[in-house]
């Protein structure tokens, strides 16, 4: 089961990456060849069996209402790669 | 006084008892580290500065008659994963390049308290995702062993430094084998415990229900005795689980004779290395000499592990990587047209080449139209795989199997390859889909001289037996060995 | 051909928790931007959620008073997108395994009871704000507040079981009270507290489909969706007539214009890629703790507007307006506890103190005024010692000062006057002063009596019991 170029630009604008032509077709071919193995497992009959989201079964795990942060604001936009006095500053949503 | 060949232990006991200073244990490993690191490259930032105020002041306080805790004035490295407030935090990644996080990982935190002195942050594939360091944004790092050879991976920095004498020891990750499969190929000991049985708060994610933290070291005991220090409950992990950790240490040492080792016959498969399934055997017939009783299993669905492991791994993945956009942290490129136009270049010059081949799987994998026949059957497959072990582990106390299929390969052999690079994991994986603790120790070299790693796989939360086989096969077969990897620099190139 | 409208509402309530659904941070109103932030809600590396309990307390208690069936095993799912108010690039909700699911809100529009189905009620966290930089229209950047990113909400989703603007009104201001009565949400529309969309399609009266539908976003109060709505419904019904098919979009309502405008954004197969979050376990809710919840539940808004028809014997328009607000409804029973005249305490409150609520736009509880003013007021009416009209002065007195209404009435002696002599005397005196009047009176235009009780009245400055001036003069003249 090959993935076509078509999906796999689909998927990179899922994924908000912009692929050059070269990484297209080498990501359609890896990709394929990845699926293509991946298809191994509808050898398995798992109709009946219940899926494993987390490998420790817990449940239940919950705080309580607390307020116990403090003004964290100038370490939380220390790292930011644009700001605006106490604002992260980000490009205009463009209408395509 | 050398400390190339003392443990994390002995160097702890040193520092104690007054005989060295935190100091003096610091700069022996800066030292070696100015030394040596040009060629192996297991750091991605050396915290020297840092490093000496903290030992500086561990003395200090030891002078004034007080200790931190178990690791007072101990130096060590960690995998460039873990956050540590005021040091940047690369995970390999362009991505992060400049990101100093203002928070600690738990991780970090419990070191800390203990009284460790952080060297640095070790070298490791971008975002963990890789089985050889080549992926790292900072340059591939190279084995000690033989430098034309990786070191494994993810935790490749943090293998290679532990195996070159570069900090005694370290904490890595381990989603797939990233701890167990590094420490094989640089000849160390690396223990993957029980998923929830580290917090994992503060490390920077890969696959969520996958990865877990855990000790690299040169000795079953010091593996012991780090999993001591930094496993427990952490309620801001709610996946962390709320169970007593028991005293490790005090499990090395104790009889295994009567207890049950089971070896699976899919680990020993067509296309490992012939030395390396010797050495694993051999291995097995010395736990047999030591009254284990062998017991042949199957573990049936071992095959489907792989499979499984790349659709659950990089679909959990394309999510959590989806926060590196370019508006809190990290990475934005220089010129963009509009929001939509920033977040795609930013992504696509921020990651490298197998990070997004994984957003891409994971994204696809989890797209309309696929979730049922990728994620949705892989999880029930993930189900069937766990229920293996545990049927196996109603007649086993241990499992045996190799850690690697294959000793340390050549730097850029498998890199063009994926599938083939993935395959490297096919014995390590299986473990953390179920979430079960597994170590590797050394059993010995392959007609090159490299190192060969043996894998005792325990029971949820019975890490406990497993250093207790663990420690007893080191006893047989010697401790990791610390290389100057000068002295082996010539052999491959 | 006739049309009937189909309306569904998805509703997103904000939670009054002190912290935010998955981290410590205050969830306060108002604060500067950023500040009630941490790592956690901002989704730095490495960083994991912890879920707060009082948000599954306050979903269950919905979930109880929405008449829904509670899961006892709940997920928590990520939906996967891109924007930059959204700082993980996913947002947690519940998607396969919702809270609540197929419970039901009663309305009553006409007089007539009606219900409307919940298909379900999940837990979520909302996003950050984005505002513009400068002007709109210039703007190159825009700035982001993540100060009420992972604020908990719950997302409330209708059947599309309304029919009109007018049950679409009456359902979300239904809603609404039901939150405000469980003290679990402000159900603020213009502090974006209580929020609501819009799925409209129309069809010929009469037929099984539903036809194709829009989705309706930006209107933020109760009387905008009803204005949405009905612009909304006549658009579709007129682009059919007109033979044209309705475009299956998002539409944005100006409140400006009343009208509702395509977005008009090219906009991208959504595909959120759900998956259960491994960053949390599932939650597993028993009978204990739901019972231990229902123990909490008040009165609701449907069921005291029941109770206060039978127990005070109100008209349901009264007890409808009295139970809107639960301060309200309280309100009117402490003051009938005092004095156990309801129609005329509702009177009161409908009138006067209603009239000034809306005037100053706050609730009762904000105010200086008690039950027991009321109560007072009303009684001082009923027993004849002062006038309806002294008691409207009074009670703005009251209202202004938060003093006691028979401290004003003594201080300013405004006891009515019901001294038959002194009364007596002073009719005899406007009668004296006016023999024309008295002539016409007598010739049959009884209508005048009215002009001598207004000069007895002015003569005594409004305090003289109309009453007995009405009998006094009676007498007079026939005499």
């Amino acid at each position: 089961m090959a993935i076509t170029r078509e999906e796999v630009l689909h998927i990179a604008r899922l994924a908000r990456l912009a692929l050059t032509e070269d990484e297209v077709s080498l990501f359609t071919e890896q990709l394929g060849k990845i699926l293509d193995y991946m298809a191994k497992l509808n050898e398995l009959d798992v109709a009946d069996v219940e899926p494993t989201a987390h490998a420790i079964e817990m449940t239940n795990v919950l705080r309580e209402d607390v307020v116990t942060n403090g003004d964290q604001r100038e370490e939380i936009l220390s790292n930011a790669p644009d700001r605006s006095g106490d604002c992260f500053r980000v490009p205009r949503i463009l209408e395509d | 006084m050398d400390l190339k060949n003392l443990t994390l232990e002995e160097i702890a006991r040193e520092i104690r008892e007054g005989r060295l200073s935190s100091r003096d244990a610091t700069e022996y490993y800066l030292e070696r580290i100015s030394s040596f690191d040009g060629a192996v490259n297991s750091y991605i930032t050396v915290t020297e500065e840092r490093a000496r105020e903290e030992a500086a002041a561990c003395d200090e306080e030891q002078a004034r008659g007080k200790l931190k805790g178990p690791l007072h004035g101990v130096p060590v490295g960690l995998k460039d994963i873990f956050c540590t407030k005021g040091v940047r935090t690369t995970c390999g990644s362009r991505m992060l390049e400049n990101f100093i996080p203002p928070y600690d990982s738990e991780v970090y935190r419990r070191l800390r308290e203990a009284g460790a002195v952080l060297l640095g942050k070790q070298n490791m594939d971008e975002f963990a995702m890789g089985s050889s360091t080549e992926t790292s944004y900072f340059g591939p790092t190279r084995n000690p062993h033989d430098l034309s050879r990786i070191p494994g991976g993810s935790s490749g920095g943090s293998a290679a430094a532990v195996a070159a004498g570069l900090s005694p020891t370290s904490v890595g990750t381990d989603t797939g084998g990233s701890i167990r499969q590094p420490a094989a190929l640089c000849g160390v000991v690396g223990m993957k415990p029980t998923y929830g049985r580290v917090s994992r708060f503060g490390m920077v994610a890969f696959a969520s229900s996958l990865d877990q933290a855990g000790p690299i070291t040169t000795s079953v005991r010091d593996a012991a005795f780090l999993l001591g220090v930094i496993s427990g409950h952490d309620p801001k992990d709610s996946t962390s689980v709320n169970v007593d950790v028991p005293d490790y240490l005090s499990f090395c040492g104790r009889e295994v004779s009567g207890m049950t080792v089971g070896v699976p016959e899919e680990y020993f498969i067509e296309g490992m290395e012939e030395e390396v399934r010797k050495r694993v055997e051999e291995a097995v017939e010395r736990l047999s000499s030591l009254g284990c009783r062998i017991e042949r299993i199957r573990l049936p669905h071992t095959d489907y592990a792989l499979a499984c492991y790349y659709i659950v791994a990089p679909a959990e993945a394309s999510s959590n990587l989806a926060r590196y956009d370019g508006v809190k942290y990290g990475y934005r490129t220089e010129s963009y047209e509009g929001l939509i136009d920033m977040y795609m270049k930013t992504r696509a010059e921020g990651f490298g080449s197998e990070v997004k081949r994984r957003i891409m799987l994971g994204t696809y994998a989890l797209s309309a139209g696929y979730y049922e026949a990728f994620y949705g059957k892989a999880l029930r497959v993930r189900s069937l795989i766990k229920r293996d072990f545990l049927k196996a582990f109603e007649t086993v106390d241990v499992i045996v199997a190799p850690t690697s299929p294959t000793t340390a390969f050549g730097l850029g052999e498998r890199l063009h390859d994926p599938l083939t690079m993935y395959l490297s994991d096919i014995f390590t994986i299986p473990v953390n889909l179920a979430g079960l603790p597994a170590i590797s120790i050394p059993c010995g070299e392959d007609g090159k001289g490299l190192p060969v790693g043996v894998q005792i796989i325990g029971k949820h939360f019975r890490e406990e037996e497993i250093f207790q086989v663990a420690f007893a096969l080191e006893s047989e077969l010697g401790r990791a060995r610390v290389v100057d990897p000068e002295s082996t620099a010539g052999e491959g190139e | 051909m006739e049309y009937e409208a189909v309306i569904g509402l998805e509703v997103h309530a904000q939670l009054k928790t002190e912290s935010k659904i998955f981290c410590g941070c205050s969830t306060r109103f108002g604060e500067s931007p950023n500040r009630n932030t941490c790592p956690v809600c901002t989704g730095m590396p490495g960083v994991l959620p912890v879920l707060n309990r009082r948000v599954v307390d306050f979903a269950i208690k919905a979930a109880l008073a929405t008449n829904c069936t509670i899961q006892r095993r709940n997920v928590f799912a990520r939906k996967n997108y891109y924007y930059p108010d959204l700082p993980k690039g996913y947002q947690i909700s519940q998607y396969e395994l919702p809270i609540a699911t197929g419970g039901y809100v009663e309305i009553v529009v006409g007089g007539e009871r009606k219900r409307i189905g919940i298909t379900r009620i999940h837990m979520e966290e909302d996003a950050g704000k984005l505002v513009h930089e400068g002007e709109f229209e210039k703007a190159h950047h825009s700035l982001v507040d993540f100060n009420r990113a992972a604020v908990p909400l719950l997302e409330i989703v209708s059947e599309p079981d309304i029919r009109s603007p007018e049950e679409g009104g009456a359902y979300l201001r239904m809603l609404r009270d039901i939150l405000v009565y469980l003290d679990i949400c402000d159900g603020n529309m213009e502090e974006g507290s209580f929020r609501c969309d819009a799925n409209v399609s129309v069809r010929p009266k009469g037929a099984k489909e539903f036809g194709t539908k829009t989705e309706l976003k930006n209107m933020n109060s109760f009387r905008n969706v009803e204005r949405a709505l009905e612009y909304e419904i006549q658009r579709q019904i007129q682009v059919l007539r007109e033979g044209g098919t309705v475009v299956q979009e998002t539409r944005l309502f100006d409140a400006n214009t009343g009208r509702t405008v395509s977005m008009r954004t090219k906009e991208e197969a959504h595909d959120y890629r759900y998956f259960p979050d491994p960053d949390l376990v599932p939650l597993e809710i028993d009978d204990e703790w739901v019972e231990r919840v229902r123990k909490t539940l008040p009165e609701l808004p449907l069921e005291k507007i029941d109770r206060f028809q039978k127990e005070y014997s109100l008209p349901l328009y009264d007890c409808q307006i009295l139970c809107s607000s639960k301060n309200l409804a309280d309100f009117f029973e402490e003051a009938v506890k005092l004095h156990p005249n309801p129609k005329g305490i509702s009177n009161w409150i409908m009138a006067e103190v209603l009239r000034e609520l809306n005037r100053e736009k706050v609730d009762i509880s904000e105010t200086k005024l008690k039950p027991a003013h009321v109560a007072s007021i009303v009684k001082l009416i009923d027993e004849g010692t002062i006038s309806g009209k002294i008691g409207k002065s009074v009670f703005e007195e009251v209202y202004r000062t938060g003093e006691s209404p028979e401290k004003i009435v003594e201080e300013r002696g405004l006891v009515q006057v019901s001294d038959e002599a002194a009364l007596e005397e002073i009719a005899r005196k406007v009668l004296e002063n006016h023999p024309k009047e008295v002539e016409s009176y007598k010739k049959g235009k009884t209508g005048v009596i009215g002009f001598f009780v207004g000069q007895v009245m002015k003569e005594t400055k409004g305090k003289a019991n109309p009453k007995l001036v009405n009998e006094i003069l009676r007498r007079l003249l026939s005499s």
